[in-house]
């Protein structure tokens, strides 16, 4: 069992280093593209470090801007979870609120999030409450629709157990519909998460003064492709490390083998 | 009074009539087993007597009053697999003790002795994608007999287990039965299973299903398979079965 855990994680730093040689070898061997516009790996990690204490030209340190997406996605994420997997849950569960919700859900849905950006800026102008809308409303789809898929999916055979036994509709949604649900709304929050992320730099690049999103758009105007490496470099970086956090949890909370 | 009075008993599936003006009685403390060809409905019947389908016309009365899964303490062992995947086989034999709010030293008690029935002792932190197809099985009677019910619905559980424990199970069942004098209502359709085992045996017809003979088992306990009298009452219902 070891064995076989370091052979993958020798597989995936293997393709790393690899995506990272072909990368040095596009840009500083065979010199395919300008560097301006296509940097090496060893100027961007050049940049990455500069960036840390460097202001200039988007008025902020990476720390600074890094602080500031989180802080606008975790909000709208958290609120997209918080409302979207028990919406989904009550939905899958009850037909009455699925008959409430879900022609009104099903209208909303095909919006995209970024679609909604002009309407928050009208509402709420470019702070933090703008973004945090718009980012709640992509993560609140997936959340719901895979919270009402998961328990929508619940074996009857398992609903029937419960009933028998004379558990009420709403014991029977806690023991059996919810923890039968949990693998789809982990899946979920994991598509939340990504589609959060993809709304946050659309948020930013549109209406901003700060931000991951933020500095890439000011990076390009002024052409620095460095930076802009750095921003989608960091944003890649705190997206696997949150899905990471989640898939621990997952992990500890989806018992009996249906996390693999 | 009768432990389960159906009186009447109809339900169909759109145009399919399976339960067609049924009508019988378990009394407190029958030990009956319900045999016919397959397909004829048998698990229709149970699953109506649960409330897991609406009846079209009849009535299925326990102790005289409507069924009431709060009130009346069923157990029903079904079919299908039926263990939770996410819980233990020690949790999922909890499922049941713990619906009906048993308290923690009858529940911890009661695991044990049910996990020494079924012989999964060893396996009481296993979980179900960790277990054979017949220990799958095991777990939901194990469940099942957990609740300690006054009504033990049990449908055609012991199919699918290998002979040596389809044999250990079925002498379980009876001595469970002689001491607790719970009443259960087996359907199967393993002739030789409801000879050995029921005080009563009830032959159902092809659909529409009918009660076609409703008869005692005289034999007496324990039953020996290759006794000339066990014999003559298999090919008996064996008969009473053939629609060819």
């Amino acid at each position: 069992m070891k064995e076989k855990k370091l052979k993958y994680t020798l597989i995936s730093t293997a393709s790393v280093f690899c995506f990272l040689l072909i990368w040095y070898l596009i840009a500083d061997v065979f010199k395919v593209f300008p560097s301006s516009t296509f940097p090496s790996p060893f100027k961007v990690a050049t940049a990455f470090v500069r960036k840390l204490t460097v202001t200039t030209p988007d008025g902020g340190t990476l720390g600074k801007h890094l602080i500031a997406s989180l802080k606008v996605v975790l909000l709208g994420y958290l609120l997209g979870i918080v409302i979207g997997v028990p919406l989904g849950i009550l939905m899958g569960w009850y037909r009455r609120v699925d008959l409430i919700v879900k022609p009104l859900f099903d209208l909303i849905r095909p919006i995209p999030p970024v679609g909604w950006i002009p309407l928050m800026i009208l509402w709420l102008g470019i702070g933090i409450q703008a973004k945090a809308t718009v980012i709640f409303v992509s993560a609140v789809t997936p959340a719901i629709i895979n919270a009402y898929t998961g328990i929508k999916q619940t074996n009857p055979v398992h609903i029937w157990v419960a009933r028998t036994f004379g558990a009420s509709n709403f014991e029977t949604l806690l023991k059996v519909g919810i923890p039968s649900a949990l693998p789809m709304i982990f899946a979920g929050l994991k598509v939340s998460l990504g589609a959060s992320w993809m709304a946050l730099v659309a948020a930013e690049m549109l209406a901003s003064t700060e931000g991951l999103g933020y500095m890439i758009q000011m990076n390009r105007m002024v052409g620095k492709a460095d930076n802009i490496m750095v921003g989608m470099i960091t944003i890649g970086l705190v997206g696997a490390l949150l899905t990471y956090i989640l898939e621990t949890l997952e992990k500890k909370l989806v018992k009996g083998g249906r996390n693999k | 009074m009768s432990k389960v009075e159906v009186n009447h008993l109809t339900k169909s599936f759109g145009s399919l009539k399976v339960l067609d003006d049924i009508s019988f009685q378990v009394n407190d403390g029958d030990f009956l087993c319900i045999v016919g060809p397959t397909g004829c409905g048998k698990t229709t019947f149970l699953n109506s007597l649960v409330k897991l389908y609406d009846i079209d016309d009849g009535e299925i009365l326990i102790n005289g009053e409507e069924v009431d899964l709060n009130k009346h303490s069923i157990a029903y062992i079904m079919q299908e697999y039926s263990t939770m995947s996410w819980l233990t086989v020690k949790e999922n034999i909890q499922f049941g003790m713990k619906v009906r709010k048993f308290s923690k030293e009858k529940l911890n008690r009661k695991t044990e002795e049910v996990l020494k029935m079924v012989g999964l002792e060893k396996f009481a932190d296993y979980y179900p994608e960790q277990l054979s197809a017949s220990m799958l099985q095991r777990v939901s009677i194990a469940r099942a007999f957990a609740v300690e019910p006054d009504l033990l619905l049990m449908d055609e559980p012991y199919g699918q287990l290998d002979l040596e424990l389809r044999f250990r199970l079925e002498d379980e069942l009876i001595r469970i039965w002689q001491e607790t004098k719970t009443t259960i209502v087996f359907i199967t359709h393993n002739i030789e299973e409801a000879v050995y085992m029921s005080q009563r045996i009830m032959v159902l017809t092809n659909k529409p299903t009918k009660v076609k003979e409703d008869f005692v088992n005289p034999l007496p306990l324990p039953r020996n398979v290759t006794e000339e009298k066990f014999i003559e009452m298999r090919n008996k219902v064996t008969n009473l079965i053939k629609w060819w």
